[in-house]
């Protein structure tokens, strides 16, 4: 990843252009309504599997074709790799941990500020319940690890 | 009057709102990673955002691995807020606001937040971008989230708590 000082100018405008197409679609799917997601967990519409197959047929796409034209990404000179991580207990944990939250409350991350742009005050609750969440676990493993490994996992 | 075939009247009841703003806003969210893949090779997930806004005001080391990018994370997630504010002032009448108990969305925010970073990744990270990369990690992990939220969202609703 590019550097601050040497980012391509087109680097954040474009950053900005994909969350704007980004959050249109999370409004324009519903899918910023917790009910809407609440109604999906309870058998009550399967609307939302379009959405993220929909979503994943985009990406996969765009994974698929980028590598493919093109030698290296124009912005950032970085090549183009698929999104993988190392499977390990973690990710069935948390995975498990985030469908329980998701199950309660109808929201995860990038619907919730999708959420607040539709007009949702009452979604800061969720909001400060993640930021919460994400510092106590930052918190707790950085008690656990620090000095020992502080290997990244990425961006996601 | 002709009755609709069998398996159509099976996906109206499946899919009473249809499954055109649930197609057409999937396309724009995949398309929001793709442009974002395509011009720097970044796959855009939306909860790291969490981590890298950590940094800004926490020492701890596990938000400063990510302060070489929080600035277009917050960038990122702007365009998430506006991109959806543009949906609702073409298409809703006015702001819109949940009836989901406050409780449930601090509660379950919480839950979202650790398990989000435990997990290495969301509905974004890995439903849209790592499946549509076919990582078996992703896979994985979008299977452990469905499953126990389906089974938390009925339990909710089967001990009564609306909404």
């Amino acid at each position: 990843m590019a550097a601050s000082g040497d980012r391509h100018p087109l680097f954040v405008p474009l950053v900005l252009v994909g969350g704007l197409v980004f959050g249109f679609g999370l409004g324009y799917s519903h899918m910023a309504r917790p009910e809407v997601v609440l109604n999906f967990l309870q058998f009550e519409d399967f609307g939302l599997l379009f959405v993220m197959f929909g979503g994943a047929a985009v990406t996969g796409v765009a994974f698929f074709v980028a590598p493919r034209l093109l030698d290296r990404a124009p912005l950032t000179g970085d090549r183009f790799e698929r999104r993988l991580k190392s499977f390990d207990r973690n990710v069935l944990v948390g995975g498990g941990i985030f469908g329980v939250g998701w199950g309660l409350s109808g929201i995860c991350p990038g619907a919730a500020y999708a959420s607040l742009g539709i007009g949702n005050v009452t979604i800061l609750w969720a909001l400060a319940g993640m930021f919460l969440g994400a510092y106590l676990q930052g918190w707790w493993r950085s008690r656990a690890t620090d000095g020992v490994d502080p290997a990244p996992t990425g961006a996601d | 009057m002709v009755a609709d075939p069998v398996p159509l009247q099976a996906a109206a009841e499946l899919f009473p709102n249809g499954i055109s703003r649930y197609a057409v806003g999937g396309l724009f969210v995949g398309l929001g990673a793709a442009v974002i893949y395509v011009g720097t090779g970044i796959s855009a997930g939306a909860s790291t955002f969490l981590e890298s806004t950590l940094s800004f005001v926490s020492g701890q080391s596990r938000f400063h691995q990510y302060a070489a990018s929080r600035d277009w994370r917050l960038v990122f997630t702007l365009g998430i807020v506006l991109g959806a504010a543009v949906y609702a002032v073409i298409y809703q009448d006015g702001a819109w606001t949940t009836d989901v108990s406050w409780w449930r969305l601090l509660l379950g925010g919480v839950f979202v937040g650790i398990g989000t970073r435990v997990g290495k990744g969301c509905t974004s990270g890995h439903g849209v971008c790592g499946v549509g990369s076919a990582s078996k990690t992703s896979i994985a992990g979008v299977l452990a989230f469905l499953v126990t939220a389906i089974v938390t969202a009925q339990v909710v609703a089967a001990l009564g708590v609306t909404p």
